[in-house]
């Protein structure tokens, strides 16, 4: 009887410890699930020793984890999180400033500007609207083209926009107006909108799949989801305010008193690399290593030219305000817009 | 020669005196150490967080005093309370009507209808609401049917009918189970018309059951998130505002006071009907004779309506769930596809679906066999104050709602000090807190059981010295298998199923497909939220009928006793 539990104790070790031997990296993200694949793949194929694995949520669900898990932090790695996030985990002395090899190839606007910084980024991701036009059409809604344009009251209850609380979308929307219109403008121009909105959701791509489906005819949402909800034969106008567009950085960054830091480094490399930057342009129309994007057929060819000037330091700097004061003034004060 | 056979005999006596002992103390014990574990130390650990914990998380009494005094709570708390009752008001008349319906009249396909209307169990509660929305959605196909949109108050309280009708309805279809046919003749042969005989023999003997649905439905609706999170819109409710605490902000000293509060209700209701009950319980004397209803055309036709379109409400926000899972992009092509059901190109793939069949498969043996041994040992054996204790504490899973379970659990199970700290995250605590939530149930069910099984049993295993193990597997538990299956099913569906508890609980390895449903709502991804809904209600169906059938089969071969002619 021991003489076999021995040697099934054996064959079990046998069959786990190769396995075990990869470096396992958790990795924090929140970018698109479909995305994770192959970025995935690419990067174990480069590293066949290391093996990832995904935490994913939303962008504000991510940062207050990471935030909860200051003491004790289970992530090693964050790959694909908003740029004011990680400035904001940067002043809470949680992350583990790299350089990575390609370094002097990222655009300088789209990193931490320490040295050696503490983020680098991958790409842009900026606020869009999507239009239903079918929708539209029955319902007898003018196209929207410029962010002003959506207070107008005949589209009430037509709008849907992401939560700034938990979507990093959201948040890139509030922090561009509260910019553009100014402070007292830009609370002036939500609570117009505010009236608008027929569903905050909790993710910041859902706006565009529900506007792609005819839930809402609009969604306040960004280019990524509706661009492949175009493609996939979804009945959207991709509007680009004229005001212009706030926009964030995804970027990649290491946690400090990680184990793995080793395999957590080669991560950061390959996120910044040429390879990784050709598995982005698939999805995004502006990298942090300028020149190798294309040009996608459903944005303008001035594209990068409409982002705002975006103040980062500011926007991080200011979020737990920001959010307090957009929890205070329509985060469950209101009654359902709908009734 | 002699003395030693007397010897021997004494010698073995002794053997089966200590493995009896073993098995009843050591079994006890064990169960007192597991309860602890499993339902004391959660809940105690959320009383510390909320009350003493971090301020930097929402908790300690300052944080308290300031939550429970804000007008944004006040908001909460009425809404909450106000689409509860509204629900209540819905489903405990017609859960009523519907009972009454199979129990007091002849209605024909009674066990049609009544299989149908417990399609709700057999899915997590996100999907009346996400039914609802192809149904009454912007783009929904009845759109026309009811004014402004289904988001909100209205989509709240129509997905919550659905999901907590099955659980009002059981309540009521053991309060009118019984009746005194004697009373009702009296009532007839002084000329009571069928009203004034409902009104003061079946409503008296039933409203304790009146009250216990409406508490079970209050309490289900005032602690679910499931419904609101789809079509809550922007009504939102203190469930999901302790959800968004807890996984959205990592409020958890928040997430503990809301959690608490929402223990009232429950703790409330709990003890109000345990006082009617005992009021209540000598109600039907032993002379009575079951009452057993005549045909009469006009009433049956009259319930025969209403339990037909219940039964094609139900029908018609399933098959639309169903349907719309099917379908290849809503609405613009309705072209069939299973394209919603290609998993595997999520990260994760089906894994979420094996999770959930291995917790399932988990829960429904261990769990059975736990309870089941459990209630045995407190059933057949003398009484103590520790199975006093014992029973006190299988009660209290029933008072606690899952969402409050889970808080625990995370705040318990995810202190840094804590030896079990491995297990967080694990899909053995994801099991533990299943059996732990759906624990009361179970154990009324096994211990209905045994009750029937005469005392004399065991008397006759202790003379014939038969070890009380060995008289346990041998006699009890093949005379209890069929109440044994109706666990393993009850557990099973159970686990498919939650997402109250769970929700708080699972890791990315562990991550279950009741809340991948929720995720990829969440995502805007519904229609594959109603492709995983669905395939959780096929497997929980495909399961049940499996369970029904070898519960039939076996009735017949080995339990043909039952039928036989007692006394």
């Amino acid at each position: 009887m021991f003489k076999r539990i021995a040697f099934a104790a054996g064959l079990f070790a046998a069959g786990v410890l190769p396995a075990q031997a990869a470096t396992e990296l958790t990795v924090y993200t929140a970018l698109e699930v479909e995305q994770l694949k192959p970025y995935q793949q690419a990067f174990e194929k480069q590293n066949p020793d290391i093996r990832i694995k995904w935490v994913r949520d939303s962008t504000g669900i991510v940062t207050a984890k990471l935030l909860a898990e200051k003491d004790r932090p289970q992530a090693d790695v964050v790959w694909g999180l908003a740029g004011s996030s990680l400035a904001v985990l940067k002043q809470q002395g949680m992350l583990e400033p790299y350089a990575p090899s390609s370094l002097d190839r990222i655009g300088a606007h789209y990193r931490d500007s320490a040295n050696p910084p503490a983020w680098v980024g991958m790409d842009v991701w900026a606020a869009s609207i999507c239009f239903n036009t079918i929708e539209a059409e029955k319902q007898g809604l003018p196209k929207p083209t410029k962010w002003e344009d959506l207070a107008d009251p005949i589209y009430r209850g037509k709008i849907v926009m992401p939560n700034p609380a938990s979507s990093g979308t959201g948040y890139l929307d509030v922090s561009a107006w509260l910019q553009t219109f100014g402070e007292e403008g830009g609370w002036a121009y939500m609570d117009k909108l505010h009236q608008n909105i027929g569903q905050y959701t909790h993710s910041g791509s859902k706006p565009c799949k529900q506007a792609a489906a005819g839930e809402f005819p609009i969604g306040i949402s960004f280019e990524y989801p509706a661009i492949q909800l175009k493609r996939k034969g979804a009945p959207l106008d991709i509007v680009l305010p004229k005001e212009g567009l706030g926009w964030e950085i995804e970027a990649t960054a290491l946690i400090k008193g990680s184990p793995h830091l080793d395999a957590a480094k080669k991560l950061a490399d390959f996120s910044a690399s040429r390879e990784a930057m050709d598995l982005y342009k698939a999805n995004f129309a502006v990298l942090a290593q300028p020149g190798i994007a294309e040009r996608f057929q459903e944005l303008p060819a001035d594209y990068e030219q409409r982002l705002i000037k975006n103040d980062f330091d500011w926007a991080s700097e200011n979020r737990d305000r920001i959010l307090a004061e957009w929890r205070k003034r329509y985060d469950g004060k209101s009654e359902a817009v709908s009734r | 020669m002699t003395i030693r056979a007397t010897v021997r005999a004494a010698d073995h006596k002794g053997r089966a005196d200590l493995a009896d002992r073993l098995f009843v103390n050591g079994g006890q014990w064990s169960m007192l150490i597991l309860l602890v574990l499993a339902v004391m130390l959660p809940l105690l650990a959320m009383l510390w967080r909320g009350l003493v914990g971090d301020p930097a998380q929402g908790g300690g009494l300052a944080a308290a005093t300031e939550l429970f005094g804000s007008a944004n709570f006040r908001w909460l708390l009425g809404n909450s309370v106000t689409s509860a009752l509204c629900v209540a008001l819905i489903v405990v008349p017609l859960a009523y009507g519907f009972a009454y319906a199979l129990q007091r009249t002849c209605v024909p396909g009674k066990g049609m209808w009544r299989g149908i209307s417990l399609l709700p169990l057999l899915a997590p509660s996100m999907l009346p609401g996400i039914a609802l929305i192809y149904l009454f959605g912007n783009q929904g196909v009845l759109r026309e049917w009811i004014p402004g949109n289904i988001y909100g108050f209205w989509g709240i309280v129509l997905g919550q009918a659905i999901y907590t009708f099955p659980h009002a309805l059981m309540v009521l279809l053991s309060a009118l189970a019984l009746a005194d046919a004697r009373l009702f003749d009296a009532a007839s042969s002084m000329g009571a018309s069928p009203w004034r005989a409902f009104r003061s023999i079946t409503w008296p003997g039933s409203r304790q059951g009146v009250f216990a649905a409406a508490c079970l439905v209050f309490t289900l609706c005032i602690t679910d998130f499931g419904v609101p999170v789809v079509v809550g819109g922007d009504y939102q409710t203190l469930a999901l505002e302790a959800y968004k605490a807890v996984l959205g902000q990592q409020q958890f000293g928040r997430g503990a006071l809301i959690g608490l509060f929402l223990l009232v209700p429950a703790l409330l209701s709990f003890a109000v009907d345990l006082w009617l009950r005992r009021r209540q319980r000598d109600a039907l004397s032993g002379r009575a004779q079951p009452y057993h209803a005549t045909p009469q055309r006009g009433r049956d036709a009259s319930f025969l309506l209403l339990v037909v379109t219940i039964c094609a409400v139900l029908l018609g926000v399933f098959g639309m769930a169903v349907y719309s899972s099917l379908v290849k992009f809503w609405p613009y092509d309705l072209s069939l596809s299973l394209h919603n059901y290609a998993f595997s190109e999520l990260p994760g793939g089906w894994l979420a679906y094996r999770n959930s069949l291995a917790l399932a498969c988990a829960c429904a043996l261990f769990g059975s066999v736990l309870i089941f041994t459990g209630s045995y040992l407190l059933e057949k054996t003398r009484q103590t104050p520790l199975t006093q204790v014992l029973r006190l504490l299988c009660f209290i899973p029933m008072a606690v709602p899952g969402l409050v379970l889970g808080l625990g659990y995370v705040f318990f199970f995810n202190l840094p000090a804590n030896p079990l700290h491995g297990l967080y995250g694990s899909l053995t605590l994801l099991v533990i807190c299943t059996v732990a939530h759906f624990l009361t149930t179970a154990q009324m069910t096994a211990a209905a059981a045994l009750r029937q099984l005469d005392g004399e049993f065991e008397a006759a295993a202790l003379s014939l010295k038969v070890p009380l193990l060995r008289h346990f597997l041998r006699v009890t538990l093949p005379i209890c298998l069929p109440a044994l299956l109706d666990i393993v099913r009850y557990l099973f569906v159970s686990a498919m199923t939650t997402v109250s508890a769970v929700i708080f609980l699972y890791s990315p390895d562990t991550v279950l497909a009741s809340v991948a449903v929720l995720n990829m709502d969440d995502a805007g991804n519904v229609g594959g939220a109603a492709a995983m809904s669905t395939l959780i209600l096929l497997t929980s169906a495909g399961v049940s009928l499996l369970l029904a059938g070898a519960s039939r089969g076996l009735l017949r071969r080995s339990q043909a006793w039952r039928g036989a002619p007692a006394h």
